[in-house]
């Protein structure tokens, strides 16, 4: 199973995928000084998702790799999310129904 | 009567002489050695360390050394066992040396960074030893804030230090281990025609690449809350405390399995070869091993059950911790089906699989009483604990080492060793071992803390029977060094295939040579198949 | 297929079989060491994760003090980066010698202008006194220590990436004096390649420290 290097994107194609992220930059940016709530720091992650997406899969070329590359990269971000999520099962859960330290 | 024109055959060992050739070597046999010799030394001190302690413990006053000088000895115990043996130990000295062979591959896909891989393991080992004999460490193995970060006198930064690089090589293996089964297998050899060691090795490397980069970054905020005070664990900054130790069990707990997975995928390979039969339920066994790698990281927070994490959070990782059980439980199973109707030979390798298939399966369960909330509030932080993890590590990890090590050792040295007194070895280690931890389950559940000296009148009998044990254990250990030494010299030359096992490395040579197949083979046939290996003879005693 | 023992080039090594054999390995070690840098710095944005839920309205207070036009302008300067770095790996894909130094060399002066503009910062932060330790003073909280949490975090986060744009630059570099001495080609460029993995994924890195740091609660105005 070989990486599929044959496909050379074109020099517009990062151009692009470059103008898209500085776009999304300064929305991120803007965003922030919008009274959002909660949903600021849902809307950030949102954009720095996008974000990264178009960086794995264009400058990455995570959009041409093989089915175990994307695997990997999934794989990881699934963990991060693993340490995360598990973790605030505890620090979102202190004091939930009045108990004293539990 | 083997003659002197066949040892004089090229192999790895010979091909090339001298100190540089070993210390600038890229072959991943050599480094397997080298990596055999600096553990082998590192399970030494250790081993010094229990030996103080468990002499320590034969009287409830304590007297040999002080309170702290007692929690040195503890920490140092584990430090050097965890991180600088028990970790490294059967991937990087048996997988390094068999998975290429196993798969078909002349190395593995990087042997550079596998020889960095071994100086990361000596450099932090190096700081490791130097904090030792500076004036030791006496967090315990787990440097829970803020007693490491605050209190600790001791030389606290400079083993984090070792443990920090010595991670650094752990990553590396896996690194190399994954990218060398993903891309060099030869050809025929398919994942499911892969022996369960590669399998097992696969799974542990899955492991070291996840989670050591936690406690990587873990010991770099320890060291910045010791340094700078910068906060993070310090409540009187706003800090927690329980978030280290969130961040250090995140890798410590999946850490268990990076030694247990291994000793494991030897195990498949000792219950096959002697009873002479395809591992049970190939399959089962070979994603039980994945499972266990995946469902190890869910668990961590049965180590926090007493802390101030949620009860809520105590809930799910007792719930999750039932889980990762069972993959193990259907290895054993599996391995006993092996045995039903099999050609069994008592060689000393099948000896320590059997002692390993008991042992493991009292750790493993006493890992369920230990996985109960409820029971665990009781039992933890005692003396039951301790005898639960060491029934896995020590009755588990270091007989199936063992017997993996007399298994392959003709393959690695062209030797056979003694199979008396190796036979004698493994009856003493087993003796030895039951009855230096057995006594600590009792006395666990009796209510004996970890980690104090002193102790109640009424635990001195339990504790005596302990030490005596851990004399004999010692003497168990230290009889194999003296007879695989002597083998090297004096040692019968061993054909190609003592055991009339499969597997591609018992089609090279005795000891192999440098470049593992002169041609790469093509695989036929299924793992375990006995028929492509039949009239090859048996050669036990 | 060199399935004999073979001599070893650049682009075929011992161990190998094929060219492309080795480059799928090379490629795959790298995206493996990435993951690993995943969960290495994901242990800090734990941390971030529980402090910030902890002391929303301290981090809001410190992340404002932090100048948010520098940071947009230096993620810029990062994304750019990307793009020359990006043009130099398709530059090596069509074996045009030139291109490939040219590009390369443009990567390394952006980063060399991110890490200058984060000098710049660290340095502000230095005469605020907002530099965790016994110096650190933070105007306008009642409680010192979660602003303190704040500010730690920063430097850990902000350092340990910066740390890693270092040692991209100095892979930069050794891969301008390859690329100057013709090493690379269409069929060997390797080197080129897993470099810019790993300059993407700081730069990834960067993507969301930016938001996490320099975003929280900016409508708050202060």
């Amino acid at each position: 199973m070989t990486e599929h290097t044959e496909h050379i994107d074109s020099a517009k194609t990062y151009i692009l995928v470059f103008l898209c992220l500085i776009g999304l930059t300064l929305l991120t940016t803007a965003v922030a000084f919008v009274n959002l709530g909660d949903f600021s720091v849902v809307a950030a992650l949102t954009i720095a998702v996008c974000k990264m997406l178009l960086v794995a899969l264009f400058f990455m070329h995570v959009r041409h790799s093989t089915k175990l590359t994307k695997l990997v990269l999934a794989g990881a971000l699934v963990w991060l999310g693993i340490l995360i999520l598990l973790t605030l099962t505890d620090f979102a859960t202190r004091g939930l129904g009045g108990v004293p330290g539990r | 009567m083997i003659t002197a024109a066949v040892t004089e055959r090229e192999n790895y060992l010979n091909v090339s002489h001298g100190l540089k050739s070993w210390l600038l070597t890229k072959d991943h046999k050599r480094i397997g050695l080298l990596y055999l010799f600096t553990i082998t030394l590192f399970f030494f001190l250790g081993g010094a360390f229990a030996t103080l302690i468990r002499i320590e413990l034969l009287t409830p006053q304590g007297g040999l050394v002080s309170s702290e000088t007692y929690n040195k000895l503890f920490t140092m115990h584990g430090v050097a066992m965890i991180f600088f043996f028990l970790i490294p130990s059967i991937p990087a000295t048996l997988g390094n040396f068999f998975l290429p062979m196993m798969i078909g591959a002349r190395d593995l896909a990087f042997p550079r960074i596998n020889l960095l891989s071994w100086y990361l393991l000596v450099i932090g080992g190096l700081f490791g030893l130097f904090a030792m004999l500076a004036g030791g460490v006496d967090t315990g193995w787990t440097f829970y804030t803020p007693y490491s970060t605050t209190y600790s006198n001791s030389w606290v930064i400079a083993t984090a230090l070792g443990i920090f690089v010595a991670g650094f090589s752990s990553i590396l293996t896996g690194l190399n281990f994954i990218v060398t089964v993903h891309r060099m297998r030869a050809p025929g050899m398919t994942w499911f025609r892969l022996p369960l060691f590669v399998w097992a090795n696969y799974a542990t490397s899955l492991i070291q690449v996840l989670g050591t980069p936690v406690l990587a970054v873990t010991i770099v905020l320890l060291f910045s809350e010791r340094v700078f005070h910068i906060g993070i664990f310090d409540p009187a900054l706003g800090g927690d405390p329980v978030l280290f130790q969130h961040l250090f069990w995140f890798y410590s707990h999946p850490a268990v399995y990076i030694m247990v997975l291994p000793a494991m995928g030897v195990l498949s390979e000792l219950v096959s070869t002697f009873s002479r039969k395809p591992i049970f339920g190939y399959k089962l066994v070979a994603f039980s091993s994945v499972a266990i790698a995946v469902l190890g990281f869910l668990v961590w927070g049965h180590h926090l059950f007493v802390s101030t994490q949620s009860v809520y959070a105590g809930m799910v990782f007792s719930f999750l911790s039932y889980f990762v059980a069972i993959p193990s439980a259907i290895k054993v199973f599996n391995w006993t089906a092996t045995l039903y109707k099999g050609s069994i030979s008592y060689a000393t390798p099948m000896l320590y699989a059997f002692g390993f298939i008991g042992l493991f399966t009292i750790g493993g369960l006493t890992g369920l009483f230990v996985a109960s909330l409820g029971i665990d509030v009781h039992v933890t932080d005692t003396y039951f604990v301790v005898a639960h993890f060491h029934y896995i590590m020590v009755g588990g990890t270091i007989m199936a080492y063992l017997g993996g090590l007399h298994y392959w050792w003709p393959k690695i040295t062209g030797r056979m060793y003694p199979e008396l007194w190796a036979r004698l070895s493994a009856m003493v280690i087993f003796l030895g071992f039951n009855f230096t931890f057995f006594p600590q389950f009792i006395l666990g559940y009796l209510g004996m803390p970890r980690r104090y000296h002193v102790y109640p009148p009424e635990f001195q009998v339990l504790h005596v029977m302990s030490t005596l044990g851990a004399s004999v254990l010692a003497v168990g250990y230290a009889i194999p060094m003296v007879y695989f030494v002597w083998s090297l010299r004096y040692g019968k030359l061993a054909p190609d295939n003592p055991w009339g096992a499969t597997g591609l490395e018992w089609k090279t040579p005795s000891p192999p040579p440098p470049h593992n197949f002169d041609r790469i083979p093509i695989v036929e046939h299924e793992a375990y198949d006995y028929s492509t290996v039949v009239g090859e003879v048996m050669e036990v005693g | 297929m060199a399935s004999q023992i073979h001599a070893e080039t650049l682009a075929l090594r011992e161990q190998f079989n094929t060219e492309a054999q080795q480059k799928d390995a090379a490629t795959l070690g790298m995206w493996i060491f990435l993951i690993t840098e995943i969960m290495f710095f994901g242990g800090l944005f734990l941390a971030y994760t529980v402090y910030r839920r902890w002391y929303a309205d301290a981090f809001a207070v410190a992340s404002s003090s932090l100048n948010v036009y520098i940071g947009a302008a230096n993620t810029v300067v990062l994304l750019s980066s990307s793009l020359t770095m990006v043009l130099a790996v398709r530059a090596a894909q069509l074996g045009k010698r030139k291109a490939i130094v040219w590009f390369l060399v443009l990567t390394l002066l952006l980063g060399g202008v991110f890490l200058g503009v984060k000098a710049y910062e660290w340095n502000q932060k230095f005469v605020e006194h907002h530099i965790p330790g016994p110096a650190f003073h933070f105007e306008g909280v009642a409680q010192q220590g979660p602003a303190q949490l704040f500010f730690s975090l920063y430097f850990a986060m902000t350092g340990l990436h910066a740390l890693h744009m270092v040692i991209g630059v100095g892979l930069l570099t050794l891969l301008i004096v390859q690329a100057a001495k013709g090493r690379f080609s269409a069929s060997y460029m390797t080197p080129v390649d897993v470099v810019g993995l790993y300059w993407h994924f700081v730069d990834i890195i960067w993507i969301f420290l930016f938001p996490l740091l320099y975003l929280i609660d900016r409508h708050l105005g202060k």
